[in-house]
């Protein structure tokens, strides 16, 4: 077809009414069963992620009641050290690898195509087979620990421990396993990410008018991209030395145990970013919309995100500052790890400019933003303690530790998601969460929070390691251990809260309106929720708050309507420069992950799944990407 | 039931805790983290003072000018060198304060600990007309000297650590570390494990005992010879008993043909202050408690229950306790 023919099917041919009907029938996911598991529509994978991450976060939230159960009192016998090991396991692995990292790229794949104006995410796709990968490696582990063959090797599972000779069963198979389930869902979404972020913008979305979460969604997709291959050799390794032995890790025939530590924190370190500077992005958000003014220095906290981002490669050997390495080269990092207070304080310092110089509302989200610094800039401060070796020797793998992650995790994370669930859900449900019970939920998290975690830096500094079942009487740490055991119920009742509150208001909340808070990026320009298409006219933008300064002028540019298709635009300057088809919904990528799971999990039993399980794999990818007829594709 | 009750109920006391430090690196350590706590401290307090000042100020009249882009620029400018000054200091305090607690590199290891899952094999090397010998969960250590351990793993990694003493530093399999201990004054220092290292993670404790120096030496020589044999005919008994059980597999008592070396040496186990790495006070009634089931106490540890009548226990007990 030359580009006359089709002029008929483009969208500026139709009249509002008649365009939006027809990109409907175009857009829209076919109800039904079938549909539902074929749709490659980003918003609603997106919610799907969302909410599966929040289960697995109430999930991890009753493991560590549990613990705090058994640690409320010495030589407490309500769990044995067995499932104790499991459960701080479970714990820690399932709110790193299926809560944290995915909840926030969850809400990347909601947001993204949606702040940057096109219709629908890149690689629809293997979006929906990366959807299917994480539940099923969440379905691994949690079915794993239910029928008590959980992993209990600690979350970053330290060789030889974890290795054949003292890890026996398939429980840290099934660890190592469920990691590459996640490592290549997250590669997925990162990948998605970044072309999404480059290649989709809406026109006159030049670099300079990128909204920050944006930025830090891509800067974050380049750690993850750079950063999970070194997790997936170090557990590929671990598998293998597991399953036919090699001695990667094995002293005794010229391997080495540190050569873990380092593989597994040059991953993990970075992880932590992973965490936090989707976090980062979402507090600039909301602070730009609460306090009605741009963040101040725009410029300095793009510059931050990307510096964070180098920066985060750079200190790995600070979780292995007591494992006997050179005292110079320790120095090095020593001097790395504090290093990133730099742009971490350049960030505190910008948000409180801006709220100085803004007018603060004080609604749910922002009380969350007020948290996250409170708490934030206590974990950053215990970061930077940890960061120094002489006391690091004190603190690492001490109940100070704990704290420390937990005020840097959920103070530096989860405070700011939950002011962005706050914040998004109506643009996620069409719907408002209660501002009062929000309130509440606030409250009881913020002081349950402080509570539990706060003496845990002083149990820490008198002596108590972390990962122990138990303690003997005769320590004195039982005062402390109570106080905290009973803090952790005003926590949990918060987080109760804040769970009923999400499920009532999305089935009765107050209907939302396109832009309830009055916000300037461009997911608040089309409906609550969006419909199937996004945008019917897709936005020219020209400035940094498109909406705020009245400069958002929707425009039919030519697409067709007929067939899904986005406006690909150029890098820097979101130039238009092509129509692209974007993928139809399909079942293959359900297929092919169903396939891979099949073949990840035989192998934790037999080499040889890694032969023959590649063969449905084969098939399902075959059919997933059979060419589609369409002109552009063949050629 | 009411041994183990009791047994419970007593083990040891002692300090363990970072900010009670009796020797030189531990101290040299403490005033690290004072000094960095009380300036950040410091520091979050007046960030907090901004914080509230920000949102809470009475906002300008239309009629005022609103804060100006350039002065928030300059605050913030000054807020970030400030933040770089003042991690600067800290890197270099942290550089100076780990060359003050850094093992002399001419130094020669006196005490050498190997972690076992879990416990902790001590052997101490031959000085002067002491010959070396062996030990377990308890170190002895002279009051004011510096004393070199080279840190060793049979297994898995573990972490020594003794906070009123020193730092940690991990026990790796396949390497060797360092340590330097000092203890000031005279006491008993608990530490324990804390790298996780499995099952009874929680349950591996280590005892450094800082005396002077001739207590020391009394003690280095009276270990270092075989174990002494009790007049008690029931310690006499229970050495018969422990000769033919399978307790000698594992265990070596010097002296006699008991050799084994899977579990800890138990020559001169009477002596500890400790047993079971630290879980319970040493007496005739906590070790018929270990002896009788020890996997009730410490679940998953590598000590077999070994069926004994109640006449075997009292004298396998008694004869533990009598190896002084």
């Amino acid at each position: 077809m030359t580009p006359e023919d089709d002029r008929d099917s483009r969208d500026t041919a139709f009249e509002a009414a008649e365009l939006e009907r027809r990109l409907a029938a175009t857009w829209a996911t076919p109800p039904g069963l079938v549909g539902a598991l074929s749709t490659v529509d980003h918003k609603i994978i997106g919610r799907r992620y969302i909410t599966t991450a929040f289960v697995f976060l109430a999930l991890g939230g009753l493991l560590s009641l549990l613990m705090r159960l058994q640690l409320a009192q010495p030589e407490a016998r309500f769990i044995g050290p067995d499932r104790y090991n499991q459960i701080f396991t479970v714990h820690g692995t399932n709110m790193m690898f299926l809560f944290a990292v995915p909840v926030m790229q969850a809400m990347a794949i909601y947001l993204v195509p949606l702040m940057v104006g096109t219709r629908n995410i890149a690689f629809p796709r293997l979006n929906a087979f990366s959807y299917w990968i994480y539940l099923a490696g969440g379905l691994l582990l949690w079915i794993a620990f239910a029928i008590d063959t959980g992993p209990d090797v600690g979350w970053f599972a330290y060789v030889p421990l974890a290795g054949p000779q003292y890890a026996a069963g398939k429980r840290t198979d099934i660890w190592a396993q469920m990691i590459t389930f996640t490592e290549v869902s997250a590669l997925a979404v990162a990948v998605e990410i970044v072309v999404t972020v480059f290649k989709q913008r809406a026109p006159g979305m030049s670099l300079d008018r990128i909204p920050l979460f944006v930025w830090s969604m891509l800067v974050t997709s380049f750690l993850v991209i750079l950063a999970m291959p070194a997790i997936m050799i170090a557990s590929t390794s671990l598998i293998l030395d597991r399953l036919v032995g090699t001695h990667f890790f094995n002293p005794a025939e010229g391997g080495d145990v540190l050569l873990w530590q380092h593989l597994f924190w040059f991953f993990g370190h970075p992880e932590v970013y992973i965490i936090f500077l989707p976090a980062v992005g979402m507090v600039s958000t909301i602070v730009a919309t609460f306090t009605r003014s741009p963040v101040f220095g725009y410029l300095g906290m793009v510059m931050a995100l990307v510096a964070t981002g180098v920066l985060a490669f750079g200190l790995w050997v600070h979780h292995m500052f007591v494992a006997g390495l050179p005292r110079l080269g320790e120095s090095f990092f020593t001097a790395s790890s504090m290093a990133i207070a730099v742009p971490a304080g350049l960030q505190i310092f910008c948000w409180l400019a801006t709220m100085w110089a803004g007018k603060p509302i004080f609604k749910t989200p922002f009380l969350f933003v007020l948290g996250f610094i409170v708490i934030f800039v206590i974990g950053g401060m215990t970061g930077v303690m940890v960061a120094s070796v002489p006391f690091d020797t004190q603190v690492h793998d001490t109940y100070f530790v704990v704290a420390h992650f937990h005020y840097v995790l959920v103070g530096g994370a989860v405070f700011p998601l939950l002011g962005a669930i706050y914040y998004w859900f109506p643009k996620l449900t069409g719907r408002m969460m209660n501002e009062t019970t929000g309130r509440w939920v606030f409250g009881l998290i913020f002081t349950g929070f402080n509570l539990t975690f706060f003496p845990m830096h002083i149990l820490g500094l008198r002596g108590m390691p972390r990962r122990i079942y138990t303690y003997q009487p005769e320590m004195p740490w039982s005062g402390l251990n109570m106080f905290i055991s009973l803090s952790a119920i005003i926590l949990a009742a918060g987080f109760l809260l804040f769970f009923i509150d999400a499920i009532r208001s999305a089935r009765a909340g107050a209907t939302a309106s396109a832009n309830p808070w009055g916000a300037t990026t461009l997911e608040w320009a089309t409906t609550s929720p969006p419909p199937a298409y996004n945008f019917a006219k897709l936005p020219l933008v020209d400035s940094l708050e498109p909406i705020h300064d009245d400069a958002l002028l929707p425009a039919a540019i030519g697409l067709r309507v007929d067939r899904r298709e986005l406006l690909i635009t150029s890098v820097v300057e979101a130039a238009p420069e092509a129509r692209e088809s974007s993928s139809g919904d399909s079942i293959w990528p359900l297929w092919a992950a169903l396939a891979t799971t099949v073949a990840l999990i035989w192998s934790i039993f037999s080499p040889w799944a890694v032969v023959w399980g590649s063969i449905p794999i084969a098939i399902a990818l075959i059919g997933w990407f059979w060419p589609k007829g369409v002109p552009e594709d063949d050629s | 039931m009411p041994i183990l009750m009791v047994a419970l109920a007593s083990g040891c006391s002692g300090n363990q805790s970072a900010l009670d430090p009796n020797g030189a690196p531990a101290v040299h350590i403490e005033h690290l983290i004072l000094a960095i706590v009380i300036i950040c401290t410091a520091i979050w307090v007046l960030v907090m003072v901004v914080l509230a000042v920000a949102v809470l100020r009475r906002r300008p009249g239309s009629a005022e000018k609103p804060t100006s882009e350039k002065r928030l620029t300059t605050m913030v400018s000054a807020a970030v060198v400030a933040t770089a000054l003042i991690i600067a200091g800290f890197t270099i305090a942290s550089f100076y304060t780990t060359r003050n607690i850094g093992v002399p590199e001419d130094a020669a290891p006196t005490v050498t600990v190997r972690g076992q899952q879990w416990w902790w094999q001590v052997f101490y090397a031959s000085s002067g007309s002491t010959p070396g010998f062996q030990t377990a969960n308890e170190i002895h250590i002279p009051v004011g000297k510096d004393v070199h351990l080279k840190l060793e793993s049979s297994d898995v990694i573990h972490s020594f650590w003794v906070p009123s003493l020193a730092g940690k530093q991990d026990l790796v399999p396949g390497r060797s570390n360092d340590l330097l201990l000092r203890a000031e004054k005279p006491g008993v220092y608990r530490g324990q494990c804390a790298e996780f290292c499995g099952l009874q993670h929680s349950h591996m404790a280590i005892m450094v005992v800082a005396e002077p120096p001739a207590d020391y030496e009394r003690w280095a020589a009276a270990q270092s010879g075989n174990a002494a044999t009790s007049a008690d005919p029931d310690a006499r008994a229970g050495q018969a008993i422990f000769l033919a059980k399978p307790c000698a597999a594992c265990h070596t008592v010097r002296g006699t043909s008991a050799s084994g070396t899977t579990g800890p040496d138990l020559t001169h186990i009477g002596s500890r202050q400790t047993i079971v790495a630290g879980l319970m006070e040493t007496t005739r009634g906590s070790l018929a408690a270990w002896i009788a089931d020890p996997q009730t106490l410490k679940p998953g540890n590598n000590m077999p229950i070994v069926p004994l009548t109640s006449a075997e226990l009292q004298n396998i007990s008694a004869y533990m306790e009598s190896l002084k």
